[in-house]
C-alpha cells in the first residue's frame, strides 16, 4: 500500500470514529446540563436589554424566545413541575422584541394566569401582557377576548371581563360572539353555559396545541360540574321528598325518570356518598372540577390531560 | 515525522506573530480596562458580573475571529502565493502540513488567551479588590473557550482545504453562529416529525455544539462547573477536532495544486 | 540508472462550470533524463511544461502513467530528500529573513542541525546573498528572490534539481548569474532539469533538450543532432555599392541601399562569406544572426498546429 493510501485509510477511519464519538458524547453532555439552558436564556431578564442586544434582529430573536417559551412550558408540564416562574419573562421578552407576534399573548392568557400546577399563577402579569398586546395591536379583536378571558376565568371579575368583551366587539371584523359574551357577563356570568361558550371559543379560535388541549379539558370538567350540580339538586329533591338520602343512583334515576344512570365524560357512573353527596368516580381525571370531589380530597398536583387536542 | 510537524507549527506561530496578530491584545486590553474603570462606579455585585461577562465574551469573540481569518489564510494563502510548492517538494507529507498548521494556530490562540486571561483577572481584581476561590471557575470558562478555539481552527482548516478564502470564512463563521444556538437547534429538531426530524436531528448533532462550551454566565454567577461536564466537553472537543482534521487531511491529500 | 524516467505521464483536466469538458494539458509523455546532464524542457507558454514538473513534484496527480526518479517510484517520500525544486516566479514567506527561510526549509528537508548552519552559509555564498541574509524577504528584489529560490533548492545537496522557468523576469545580469549557477551544479555532478521558453539559454546550457507543444512531445535529443538538418541565417552588412559575384555564388540574397549592401545567407556559409568579403577588401559593418538554428527547428516543429501560442525569445 502506498503511503498515500495508508494516509487515506487512517484519516477515513479517524473521521468515522471521531464523528460517532462526538455524537455520543453530545448526548451525554445534554444529560448533564438540562437546566443550564433556561438560566442561560434568562440571564438577561430585562426585555429592553435583550432588544438592544439583538442588534436589530428583533424578529428573529422574538421567534427564538417564543419557541423557547413553548418548549419551556412543554418540558415542565411533562416533568409535572409545580412552578413556571420563567414563563412570564419569556413571554414578555418575546413580545417586547416583536409586539405584533400574536400567539404569545394567547399563550399567556391561558397559562400565565391559572394557579399552579396548571399555570404560573400570575394573573396580574397576564393582564399586563394582554393590555400591552392590545396597545400594539388595537385592531386584533382576539386580544380583547384574551383579556376578558383572564378576568373571567381567574380573577372572576365579571364586570371587567364584560368591559373587555365590549371593547373587543367594537373592533371592525370582530367575531359576533364578542357582543354575545359581553351581554352574558351582565347577567349570566356564573352560568355553566357562559363558561362553556368561553372555553369553546378559546378551543375553536386557537391552533396552538397546548391551548386547545387545555380548553378541551376545561370543557370536560364543566360538563362534570354541571352534571354534579344538577344531580345534587335531584338528590336534594329526593331527600326532601322521601325524608331520607337515596341509597343509590338508581333511585335518583327512577325518581327523575332518567333513561339510565348518568355517566361522566369518561363513561363512569356518578356515585352517591353515604351522606347524600354526588361524587365523581375518578376525580384525578378531571383536573378543573369544583364539584363532586370527595371530602378532604387534595389534588396531588399533577395535571394530566386525558383528552386528545 | 514529528519533528517536521513541530517545525511547521512553530513556523506558523512565527507567521502569526509577525503578522501582528498579537496586536489584538492591545485592543482587548483597552476594552477590558476601559470597561473595568467605567463600571467601577456602580454597586459591587453588578460590576463583577460585567467584568467577567464582558471579559470572557471578548476573549471568545476576538479569538474566534482570529481563528477563522488566520485559519482560513493558512492553507488558502499558501496555495495562492505558491509558498506551498517548495514545502511540498520536500519530504513533507501533506497530512503533516495540515496537522502542523493546526498546532501552530492553536498554539497562537492559547498564547493569546493566556495574555487575555491575565487582563481579565487584572480587571476583576481592580473592581472586586480581591479574588476568591470561586473565581477559579473563570479558569474553567477559559479552558472551555480554548476548546471552542480548537474546534473552530479545525473547521477553518477543513474549509480552506478545498474552498476559496472568502467562502471558507463565511462557512466557518456561520457554523460558529449556528453552533452557539445548538441547544435551540436541537429543540427545533424535537418539534419536527418525519424526514425533517431525521435531517434536523442529524444536523443538530453534527454541527459543533458551542453552547455546551459556553459557561460564561454560569461562571459570572460564581456557579460551580461539574467535573463530569469538564471531562465530557474535553473529549467532545477532541473528537470533533479530530473529525474536522481528518476531513481536511482527506480532502487535501487529493487536491491538485494548480 | 537514468536520473528521470517519465513513463507515460498524462494529465487531463475537466474544465467548465456546468458541463465539464476534458482539457488535455499533457498527452502521455515518455522521456528519459540521464545523470549529470543539463536537460532543457522547451516549449511555448501553456505547452504543459509546468504541468509535467508539478506532476513530478507530487503537486498534481496524473490521470495516468508513472515515473521513476533516481530509480525509485516518483511518489516515494524518500525521493523528495534527494531532489530540489524551484517553482516559476516563486514567492516565499515574506516575513522571514533569507537565513530563517533556509533554516526552515533545512529543517523540513531533514538537514541535521549541526550541518545546517554551515550549509546555509555555503549556499548563500554560492547564490551571492550572503550580505542580505538577515533581511526580510519582503524587501527582496525579483532577482534576489530567484536566487533565494535556487538556494532553497540546493540547500540539502540534492542529486537532482528541477527549475521551472528559472530566468523569467530577470535582467540580463541576473540571467547570466543563474546560468553560471547551473553550470556550477553540473560541474558538481548534479543533474539539472529545467523548463524554459527562452531558446538562447537552452542553447547555451543544455546537453539535451525536449520540445513540447500543446501537451505533446515534438522532439528530443542533443542540440547538435536536432539542428544538424536545420540551418540558421545570418545577415551581413558591408560597405559597398555592388554585390560581389562570390557572394552570389554562396547563395546570398543581397540588397543595396545607399552605400551599404545587406546580404542574408545561411549561417553555415558565414565563414566563407567573411573570407570572400575580405578577399574583395570589402569593409564589414556587421554580422547579425537572424535566427538561430535551434529557433528554426523549434518553429518548424511547432508549425504542425494551427496556432503557435506564446512568444519565442
Amino acid at each position: 500500500m502506498t503511503s498515500r493510501q495508508k494516509t487515506t485509510l487512517f484519516a477515513a477511519t479517524c473521521l468515522v470514529i471521531s464523528m460517532s464519538a462526538s455524537v455520543l458524547l453530545l448526548h451525554h453532555i445534554d444529560e448533564i446540563r438540562p437546566r443550564a439552558t433556561i438560566e442561560d436564556v434568562l440571564y438577561i431578564s430585562s426585555p429592553t436589554i435583550v432588544k438592544r442586544a439583538s442588534l436589530g434582529f428583533n424578529g428573529l430573536m422574538a421567534c427564538l424566545y417564543w419557541t423557547r417559551a413553548v418548549q419551556y412550558f412543554g418540558n415542565r408540564h411533562h416533568d409535572r413541575a409545580q412552578s413556571f416562574n420563567e414563563l412570564a419573562p419569556l413571554l414578555e421578552i418575546t413580545t417586547v422584541l416583536d409586539p405584533q407576534i400574536i400567539p404569545p399573548y394567547q399563550f399567556g392568557a391561558t397559562f400565565l394566569a391559572p394557579k399552579a400546577p396548571s399555570g404560573a399563577g400570575q394573573p396580574d402579569r397576564a393582564i399586563k401582557l394582554m393590555e400591552y398586546g392590545i396597545e400594539h395591536n388595537p385592531d386584533n379583536w382576539h386580544l380583547y377576548y384574551d383579556l376578558g378571558f383572564v378576568y373571567y376565568t381567574e380573577l372572576k371579575d365579571y364586570k371587567k371581563a364584560g368591559e373587555a368583551f365590549d371593547r373587543g366587539s367594537k373592533v371592525p371584523n370582530a367575531h359576533p360572539f364578542m357582543k354575545l359574551l359581553a351581554a352574558q357577563m351582565e347577567e349570566h356570568a356564573g352560568d355553566f353555559s357562559t363558561a362553556r361558550m368561553l372555553w369553546t371559543a378559546t378551543y375553536e379560535s386557537s391552533t396552538e396545541t397546548n391551548i386547545r388541549q387545555n380548553a378541551r379539558e376545561h370543557l370536560r370538567c364543566i360538563k362534570v360540574d354541571e352534571d354534579v350540580t344538577n344531580l345534587q339538586a335531584a338528590v336534594d329533591r329526593f331527600t326532601q321528598f322521601n325524608g331520607r338520602v337515596p341509597a343509590s343512583m338508581w333511585e335518583v334515576a327512577m325518581a327523575e325518570h332518567l333513561a339510565g344512570i348518568p355517566v361522566d365524560p369518561d363513561g363512569n357512573p356518578y356515585q352517591i356518598s353515604g351522606d347524600g353527596h354526588v361524587l365523581v368516580k375518578n376525580p384525578d381525571n378531571f383536573p378543573f372540577i369544583t364539584q363532586g370531589l370527595p371530602p378532604g380530597y387534595k389534588r396531588t398536583g399533577t395535571v394530566k390531560f386525558h383528552s386528545a387536542p | 515525522m514529528n519533528a517536521r510537524i513541530l517545525h511547521i507549527a512553530s513556523n506558523t506561530f512565527r507567521e502569526a506573530v509577525r503578522d501582528r496578530v498579537l496586536y489584538n491584545l492591545i485592543a482587548f486590553a483597552l476594552l477590558i480596562s476601559g470597561a473595568a474603570i467605567l463600571v467601577g462606579q456602580i454597586s459591587i455585585e453588578v460590576e463583577r458580573l460585567v467584568v467577567v461577562n464582558l471579559g470572557l465574551t471578548a476573549v471568545s469573540l476576538f479569538g474566534v475571529v482570529i481563528a477563522i481569518f488566520i485559519g482560513i489564510a493558512l492553507v488558502s494563502k499558501e496555495i495562492e502565493k505558491r509558498t506551498l510548492y517548495t514545502v511540498l517538494s520536500r519530504p513533507v507529507r501533506r497530512w503533516e502540513f495540515i496537522i502542523g498548521k493546526f498546532f501552530g494556530l492553536a498554539g497562537t490562540l492559547v498564547v493569546n488567551t493566556f495574555f487575555m486571561a491575565i487582563g481579565v483577572f487584572g480587571a476583576l481584581l481592580y473592581v472586586a479588590h480581591r479574588l476568591t476561590v470561586s473565581d477559579a471557575s473563570i479558569l474553567v470558562a477559559l479552558y472551555f473557550i480554548i476548546l471552542e478555539f480548537l474546534i473552530i481552527c479545525s473547521l477553518s482548516l477543513l474549509f480552506s482545504s478545498f474552498s476559496t478564502p472568502l467562502l471558507s470564512a463565511v462557512f466557518a463563521f456561520s457554523l460558529f453562529i449556528i453552533g452557539s444556538f445548538a441547544d435551540d437547534l436541537r429543540g427545533f429538531a424535537r418539534l419536527t416529525h418525519g424526514i425533517t426530524k431525521w435531517f434536523a436531528t442529524g444536523a443538530a448533532y453534527l454541527l459543533p455544539n458551542f453552547s455546551a462550551l459556553n459557561v460564561i454566565s454560569a461562571v459570572a454567577h460564581q456557579q460551580h462547573i461539574a467535573s463530569q461536564l469538564i471531562l465530557q466537553n474535553t473529549l467532545y472537543a477532541l473528537f470533533y477536532t479530530a473529525m474536522a482534521l481528518s476531513g481536511a487531511v482527506l480532502i487535501f491529500e487529493r487536491r491538485n495544486l494548480k | 540508472m537514468p536520473a528521470i524516467e517519465i513513463l507515460g505521464l498524462e494529465k487531463t483536466y475537466m474544465v467548465g462550470f456546468w458541463r465539464k469538458r476534458p482539457k488535455r494539458a499533457l498527452k502521455p509523455l515518455h522521456l528519459t533524463v540521464e545523470n549529470g546532464e543539463i536537460f532543457g524542457f522547451l516549449g511555448p507558454n501553456g505547452a504543459g511544461k509546468t504541468t509535467t514538473l508539478k506532476m513530478l513534484m507530487g503537486l498534481v496527480f496524473p490521470t495516468s502513467g508513472t515515473a521513476r526518479i533516481l530509480g525509485q517510484e516518483w511518489t516515494e517520500p524518500s525521493v523528495k530528500a534527494q531532489i530540489g525544486f524551484l517553482p516559476e516566479q516563486p514567492y516565499f514567506y515574506d516575513y522571514l529573513t533569507a537565513h530563517e527561510l533556509l533554516n526552515y526549509y533545512g529543517q523540513l528537508s531533514g538537514v541535521p542541525a549541526r550541518d545546517r548552519k554551515r550549509r546555509i552559509d555555503e549556499v548563500l555564498q554560492q547564490v551571492g546573498l550572503t550580505g542580505v541574509k538577515g533581511v526580510q524577504l519582503r524587501k527582496f528584489s525579483k532577482g534576489m528572490l530567484q536566487r533565494a529560490g535556487i538556494a532553497q533548492a540546493i540547500l540539502h545537496n540534492p542529486q537532482l534539481v528541477f527549475f521551472d522557468e528559472p530566468m523569467s523576469g530577470l535582467d540580463p545580469l541576473g540571467r547570466r548569474e543563474v546560468r553560471d549557477l547551473m553550470e556550477q551544479l553540473k560541474q558538481q555532478g548534479k543533474t539539472v532539469f529545467f523548463s524554459t521558453h527562452i531558446l538562447s539559454d537552452a542553447e547555451a546550457l543544455c546537453d539535451r533538450v525536449a520540445i513540447i507543444h500543446k501537451g505533446e512531445l515534438r522532439g528530443v535529443g542533443a542540440i547538435e543532432e536536432l539542428t544538424s538538418n536545420v540551418q540558421g541565417k545570418v545577415e551581413i552588412v558591408w560597405q559597398g555599392t555592388v554585390v560581389p559575384a562570390s557572394m552570389k555564388a554562396l547563395g546570398a540574397e543581397c540588397h543595396v541601399s545607399g552605400e551599404t549592401v545587406r546580404g542574408v545567407l545561411s549561417e553555415r556559409q558565414q565563414d566563407a562569406a567573411i573570407d570572400a568579403l575580405r578577399r574583395e577588401r570589402m569593409r564589414l559593418i556587421s554580422i547579425t544572426p537572424l535566427r538561430t538554428s535551434l529557433e528554426n527547428y523549434f518553429v518548424e516543429k511547432l508549425q504542425h498546429s494551427e496556432t503557435t501560442a506564446g512568444t519565442l525569445v
